[in-house]
């Protein structure tokens, strides 16, 4: 039997003594969580592999290469009338993103990107070939690797393959800007896809039935249809939804924030967290155990990656 | 021994919450399963500190520690293993905090399911999942075994639900995992710890994501005179881009059991009855119902009944929700079985499981999940008869099997405990089984914290974890 493509990037990625390497997608996230840029850069690139494996489009399920760019998965899901709660970043790839773990401006409706992973292929430090998870839309066998991967920046295993849960594709789907209080809109409507708020304009994402959005729409007095929404500036803090209200006048500069769910989008970094001393030596319990000797992407580290 | 280490468990808690009677410790010895273990002494702490006192005392004592809700499992999750301490949550029943703005609740792990339900009721808010054991499962339980239910179709299962948990760590230190802020640091650790049935510690304090009532909702009724063309049903509604928020199944045995005791006007010589709910807003409810009800009659819907209004709809869930006490009606014993098939293979691996009861010539009854391919067939006996035991496992281990070689995985929501723990093999190699024993190992490097269960022995290269003694089936 001829190998696989996810053969051939374990043996790119090669066995435990095989020096330091790194996964690389799209680049596009690609400072996330660098604690040491030295250490970083001694990691040799290696790529996971791209294509679209099977679209289950009767199972609502997608199995995919993680060098995927998140574009050609999403393509592919159209021709079947489905999307996947990944976002579509200019570039990215669908490992790319599950590496970082930031969800999408379509969370407050879709969920958050780790819900729509059920299942992973990666691989090892040791240079082995391991599956987490399952491919059906339910499971609880066994501890969730899978959670553990989303975010973990390609510290704890490489990503090769996965199955995705798709989604219907809105019949509708509206963009609507203008003035008015996002915090009134996040309760009056139901299950808006998002809701964006500069501090003076609230922009809105209505999706679903025509109907459904033409009258949701019609309730949101003030707003008036967009072609999209707010260009993002380049930093992410996470606060609790409700501490979004003070924003205006904090003294950090402009803000873009994503009401409802807390992600706020900012022109400088966010200030860096305490990890509690427990926590921290969870991590590093973890990674000593699935990475005993470093090599998986060296100098990147998750508890500095979503400051 | 037990002596020292009940005072040791009375001074750190109190007298009257630290038991070592027998018939009480015979309770605690077992779930909802057929399995039973033994239990050292049982404890009922108050609040997350007393846990942590009970968790260092078990330590201390060299004992492991088993933590236990309403104990409705039904894979003997919570069953003791190696003379442990069991430490029940079920006086931490207390709901801390509800934020209707932010919706997000505190919860003590012991708080029943559908108490929290009830009393969100008032702010137009509910906790989306809702296990058949609802009436008498803890959240903190739902935790352990990452619960499913019926309306976790649309809206996904408990991991989806829990934003933060206060847990105590095995080495009996306490933290938060998560966080009531969408982008915690680090790694999900608290995705990690739902599902990890009480082997990574036990919550003490639960965050749990509140979800809006739908402003409209729509229950439907549909029957069929063959199993096939239910499941064939199921499939077309999926495979029309429709997500119910809920698609249950129910075969002609079961149907008529649960109309006897709920008189919810189900058909009872309808071969299967499909129930499905389509919520939201109320133009695409509206074109789901259309939708559904076409899909139906292409594949011989006799009828499509819509419930009329809210008691009829609460109706048709009364005889889904009941179902199992109903059972009691046509046989004295049932082993409730779960696993999950890819939504296309439900037709053909239900036949399966038809042919499997009759090889081994026990009864059986189908009510499931069907909308995200999660069966749970029943299989009926008498305890009493001899032997009978043998036959129950075997056609149940077939089933798995069948359902695993149909791509599909060993539990959709009872978890894996002790019942399933040998059957991971057939899932996982030994490269998936030590990953999970690694991540098991970071949390509780001794093994103290629900030991034996979830990983089978020999998970992680040279474990020597031993074969459970003082279990029986």
């Amino acid at each position: 039997m001829t190998p696989g493509p996810i053969d051939r990037f374990a043996a790119d990625v090669g066995p435990a003594p095989a020096g330091p390497v790194v996964a690389v997608g799209g680049r596009t996230q690609w400072d996330v969580g660098v604690a040491d840029p030295e250490a970083a850069a001694t990691a040799r690139p290696v790529a996971a592999p791209a294509g679209v494996v099977a679209v289950e489009a009767a199972d609502m399920t997608v199995r995919v290469g993680a060098g995927t760019p998140v574009s050609d998965l999403d393509a592919a899901l159209a021709e079947v009338g489905q999307t996947v709660a990944v976002p579509d970043w200019p570039g990215a790839t669908v490992g790319g993103v599950l590496a970082v773990g930031h969800s999408g401006l379509r969370r407050l409706g879709w969920g958050p990107v780790r819900d729509t992973v059920l299942e992973v292929r990666y691989v090892s430090a040791e240079g082995t070939v391991v599956k987490a998870g399952g491919p059906t839309v339910k499971n609880v066998s066994g501890f969730d690797l899978c959670r553990l991967l989303v975010g973990s920046l390609g510290t704890l295993g490489l990503v090769a393959e996965v199955v995705l849960r798709t989604r219907p594709r809105p019949a509708a789907s509206q963009w609507l800007a203008g003035e008015a209080d996002p915090f009134a809109l996040l309760h009056s409507l139901y299950r808006p896809a998002s809701l964006l708020w500069d501090g003076t304009t609230t922009w809105v994402l209505l999706e679903g039935h025509p109907a459904d959005v033409e009258a949701q729409a019609a309730t949101c007095a003030g707003l008036a249809p967009v072609a999209s929404p707010p260009d993002l500036p380049p930093h992410r803090w996470s606060l609790r939804p409700s501490a979004l209200a003070t924003l205006p006048g904090d003294g950090h500069g402009p803000f873009v924030a994503e009401v409802g769910v807390g992600v706020v989008h900012r022109d400088v970094a966010a200030p860096a967290r305490e990890v509690d001393p427990p926590v921290a030596a969870l991590h590093a319990r973890i990674k000593a155990l699935f990475d005993p000797t470093g090599r998986l992407a060296p100098g990147r580290d998750p508890q500095a990656a979503r400051a | 021994m037990t002596d020292a280490l009940a005072a040791d468990l009375a001074a750190a808690l109190a007298p009257d919450r630290v038991r070592t009677g027998g018939v009480e410790l015979g309770l605690y010895g077992r779930d909802a399963s057929v399995l039973a273990g033994e239990a050292a002494v049982a404890c009922f702490p108050l609040d997350g500190d007393e846990v942590a006192a009970a968790v260092r005392v078990a330590r201390r004592h060299g004992r492991p520690f088993v933590a236990r809700g309403s104990g409705t499992g039904l894979a003997g999750g919570a069953v003791p293993v190696g003379d442990p301490v069991v430490i029940v949550t079920t006086k931490m029943n207390r709901i801390l905090e509800v934020d209707p703005v932010e919706r997000v609740a505190w919860v003590q792990p012991g708080v029943i399911n559908l108490d929290l339900t009830r009393a969100l009721a008032p702010h137009g808010l509910h906790f989306a999942p809702d296990p058949s054991s609802q009436q008498a499962c803890t959240i903190g339980g739902n935790v352990a075994n990452n619960s499913g239910g019926p309306h976790c179709l649309a809206y996904g299962v408990t991991s989806a639900h829990i934003l933060a948990l206060e847990v105590v760590l095995p080495d009996g230190t306490t933290t938060t995992l998560g966080g009531l802020d969408p982008e915690p640091a680090g790694l999900d650790l608290r995705g990690v710890f739902v599902g990890s049935e009480g082997t990574l510690g036990i919550a003490t304090r639960i965050a749990v994501r509140l979800m809006p009532n739908p402003p409209a909702v729509a229950t439907l009724l549909l029957d069929f005179t063959t199993v096939a063309d239910a499941a064939e049903t199921v499939s077309g509604i999926i495979a029309g881009g429709l997500l119910p928020a809920a698609l249950e199944m129910m075969d002609q045995r079961i149907t008529e059991a649960a109309e006897a005791f709920a008189h919810a006007g189900y058909p009872t010589d309808a071969a299967a009855v499909l129930l499905v709910e389509l919520d939201g807003l109320p133009a695409g409810v509206a074109a789901a119902v259309e939708r559904v009800g076409e899909v139906g009659r292409a594949h011989g819907a006799r009828d499509v009944r819509v419930a009329a209004d809210d008691a009829e709809r609460a109706l048709l869930w009364k005889g889904r929700k009941s179902a199992f006490g109903a059972v009691a009606r046509v046989a004295p014993n049932y082993y409730l079985h779960d696993t999950v098939v890819p939504r296309t293979r439900l037709c053909e691996v239900l036949a399966e499981v038809y042919v499997i009861a009759e090889r081994h010539d026990l009864g059986v009854m189908n009510v499931f999940h069907a909308g995200d391919g999660n069966l749970h067939p029943l299989l009926l006996f008498d305890a009493r008869e001899p032997g009978i035991m043998d036959r129950v496992h075997a056609a149940g281990e077939d089933i798995v099997r069948v359902s695993i070689e149909a791509g599909g995985v060993l539990s959709g929501e009872h978890g894996i405990g002790l019942e399933k723990r040998d059957l991971m093999p057939l899932l996982f190699g030994p490269d998936d089984l030590d990953a999970q024993a690694r991540l098991r190992e970071a949390f509780d490097p001794d093994g103290v914290a629900n030991p034996t269960k979830v990983l089978p022995a020999g998970s992680r290269c040279g474990d020597l974890q031993a074969v459970p003694e003082g279990v029986w089936v």
